[in-house]
């Protein structure tokens, strides 16, 4: 999102610059049915997701935290406020956008990008979504890119009810259930068959409130034959005490459809983030994962790619970074259930200064998944010796002709490499700078440049200093 | 050998971990000087290479590193190579993430603490590329990523040209290098000699490598010392004789 020029200007305190709190309501913190009444209520909703909220805090309150992860011990739902609506209503024009909230969106560089290289922007600040717009020609070709509390009471909720948690549903694990309860913001897409959107929509969600929670929810579905590109960002800025982030993303991808979800995580790292996402792939279809994890203080975060229909496919692309004070417990899940289907998961991890970096993957080929094709490739790089990276991989195969890979690295940065920069002039830092930047080319090479660019800069933010 | 002296080693041991190499080696390289230092395998050629680039690999236990007059022995490498010198790697390494012109123009930057257009540079690496006969398409790629052997010495001399060092030290640039290869580095070599009146100290095997270059002065090392000295003749007796008998 910045230009390339901008490359030597990159500052930490753009993603930390806070604003001032203006909300317009934030609910008292803690989780009960008459706070989650509440949500619905300030939300207007239909009557049916009034009661699915309910539901879901029920199983919420029924299920326990995950005991096999990093620990969450320091996350007490008693002091999360789940809702914090910004003092404003949504709008189509950044014109429009309250001066603050709208510095901010600029700092991060989305009006930019917007106007440059997306076919569409939302834009959501706290809870709710303070800006939405999509270019004239793709709305013209009947792609429907809206926030999703419009999105359910509006021409699609019929569509919104038949997909809204079928994919992930609240019984799946304890945060998916408390997303169900207290879910609000996050888009809607809708791209009609044979509709081929050339250039990228985004979501940006920036937590701004301390002590906060946000839980956006994204469904998209991608009808047959046609394809879309997805950008989501976030950031927040860092406080002392804990913010949650339990989002939920559910991608359907129709016969012989394409849908690349790109994100590029970057929490403060104060943040829970503790995110649920996962794709149904139908016939001849394509899901690509393209992920970038950098921020928050512990990450739960495994996409799943189901790929129920014959001939489809999968492709995760991943980077973890994990500094001082962050376990992230990252990966990707896929489940083969139709023949000839075919994953690939090529991720790199990157641990520092005591961070660990955890990389799980889980393959599993059903009974009727013949002719199966499946590929593992994790790469660690440790960057001092109290630092830590593990690679836990996980397979079940039910049939007998599935070619199945895994391979998996360790390692470190290589001195002779370090010299070599500093042979021409690079300083220590810039020289083990790039070369975490170049291990972790598979994910920049798969961003459009601008996000590439922004990638780098995270990195070489995280090297900073790191020279003792 | 009337040239002001650029660089002057002082009787310098260095020790790669626990064990000395170079047992006290003595060598001044003038301005606009070219020395070739030859010497059976083993013998601490490219340590002494890497001990004047300040690899920190090899550590100095006793001696001087004098360049321009200033005692660089505790330089750290960057801070040696924005000062003027430069070496070519026997095995250039492969880092991806970063294109050759990107490398060498953030390189260029570096060393002159200057912003470098866009434009100008373009324009120069891609002239500088047609004289090495290497195809453009390189300045785009990652720096030696699936170079083959020749390409990446032909790009640690296409960055020596771009960088212009005052001194630049080539540890066996031309070994393993096909005739053409070595003919187009040798090019290279001498387009530096007239354009940057750069001192060189050329580690090689060969004499391919110098048949078109003026070579002031032959130093022959045995065992980590400097066994021999003397000037272009010495090369040929080494071609003819080996190293055998080379204590004077």
């Amino acid at each position: 999102m910045k230009e390339k020029s901008h490359v030597d200007d990159i500052d930490r305190s753009v993603y930390d610059i806070r604003d001032e709190e203006h909300d317009a309501y934030r609910i008292e913190a803690g989780l009960t049915p008459e706070i989650v009444d509440k949500i619905s209520k300030e939300k207007n909703d239909p009557e049916w997701m009034h009661e699915f909220r309910l539901k879901s805090l029920e199983i919420y309150n029924d299920m326990k935290i995950p005991d096999w992860g990093p620990s969450i011990e320091g996350l007490d739902m008693e002091h999360i406020a789940t809702y914090v609506r910004p003092n404003t209503k949504m709008q189509g024009d950044w014109k429009d956008v309250p001066q603050d909230i709208k510095d901010t969106f600029e700092r991060l560089g989305i009006p930019q990008a917007e106007r440059k290289s997306l076919a569409g922007v939302g834009a959501q600040y706290d809870s709710e979504l303070v800006y939405h717009n999509v270019k004239d020609e793709v709305a013209a070709q009947g792609v429907i890119y809206t926030d999703m509390e419009s999105a359910l009471k509006g021409e699609y909720a019929d569509m919104v009810h038949e997909y809204f948690m079928k994919l992930v549903t609240p019984r799946d694990h304890k945060f998916a259930a408390l997303h169900g309860a207290v879910w609000s913001g996050g888009s809607f897409v809708y791209v009609p068959k044979g509709v081929d959107v050339s250039i990228p929509l985004q979501s940006y969600f920036r937590l701004n409130a301390k002590g906060a929670g946000q839980f956006e929810h994204t469904l998209i579905i991608v009808d047959e034959g046609a394809s879309l590109h997805f950008i989501e960002g976030c950031s927040a800025p860092k406080y002392n005490v804990a913010n949650l982030h339990a989002g939920c993303v559910e991608l359907f991808v129709k016969k012989d459809a394409k849908l690349r979800y790109s994100t590029i995580e970057n929490w403060s790292k104060n943040m829970y983030n503790l995110n649920t996402k996962r794709a149904l792939v139908e016939e001849g279809g394509t899901i690509e994962w393209v992920s970038g994890s950098f921020g928050s203080h512990v990450s739960y975060l495994y996409p799943m790619s189901i790929l129920k229909g014959r001939g489809s496919k999968m492709e995760f692309t991943g980077v973890t970074f994990a500094g001082e004070g962050q376990n992230l417990d990252t990966g990707a899940k896929v489940i083969h259930a139709a023949p000839d289907t075919s994953s690939y998961m090529n991720t790199r991890s990157i641990s520092k200064s005591g961070g660990i970096s955890t990389f799980r993957s889980s393959v599993v080929v059903q009974k009727n998944a013949s002719n199966a094709k499946s590929a593992v490739s994790c790469q660690s790089l440790m960057l001092d010796s109290e630092s830590r990276s593990d690679t836990i991989p996980a397979m079940d195969i039910r049939t007998k002709d599935a070619a199945v890979g895994h391979e998996a690295k360790i390692g470190s940065i290589s001195d002779d490499a370090v010299f070599y920069l500093m042979s021409r002039g690079m300083s220590e830092e810039d020289a083990r700078a790039l070369i975490v930047s170049g291990f972790a080319d598979n994910v920049s090479k798969e961003l459009p440049l601008e996000y590439a660019v922004e990638m780098n800069n995270l990195i070489r933010l995280e090297m900073k200093g790191s020279i003792g | 050998m009337a040239g002001k002296s650029l660089l002057e080693v002082k009787n310098l041991h260095v020790n790669i971990e626990d064990k000395e190499i170079l047992h006290g080696v003595n060598l001044t390289i003038g301005e606009d000087e070219t020395h070739v230092l030859m010497g059976p395998n083993g013998t601490g050629k490219s340590t002494l290479g890497y001990a004047i680039t300040g690899n920190p690999r090899y550590s100095v236990s006793e001696g001087q590193i004098i360049f321009n007059g200033e005692d660089i022995t505790n330089m750290p490498v960057n801070e040696r190579a924005k000062k003027g010198i430069f070496l070519s790697f026997q095995n250039p390494l492969e880092v991806p993430g970063v294109t050759l012109s990107a490398f060498i123009r953030s390189a260029l930057e570096q060393k002159t603490g200057k912003r470098v257009r866009l434009w100008d540079y373009k324009k120069k690496l891609a002239q500088t590329m047609e004289l090495l006969s290497m195809d453009e398409s390189y300045a785009e790629r990652d720096l030696n990523v699936g170079f083959s052997g020749g390409e990446k010495k032909k790009a640690e001399i296409l960055q020596m040209l771009m960088l212009e060092p005052s001194l630049a030290i080539l540890d066996e640039t031309d070994s393993g290098l096909d005739v053409d290869a070595v003919r187009t580095v040798s090019k290279g070599i001498s387009i530096y000699k007239e354009q940057c009146k750069g001192s060189l100290l050329i580690i090689t095997h060969s004499t391919r490598i110098l048949e078109s270059l003026h070579v002031d002065v032959t130093h022959v090392m045995e065992e980590g010392k400097i066994a021999r000295e003397g000037d272009a003749s010495l090369v040929d007796e080494i071609n003819e004789n080996g190293f055998e008998d080379i204590k004077a």
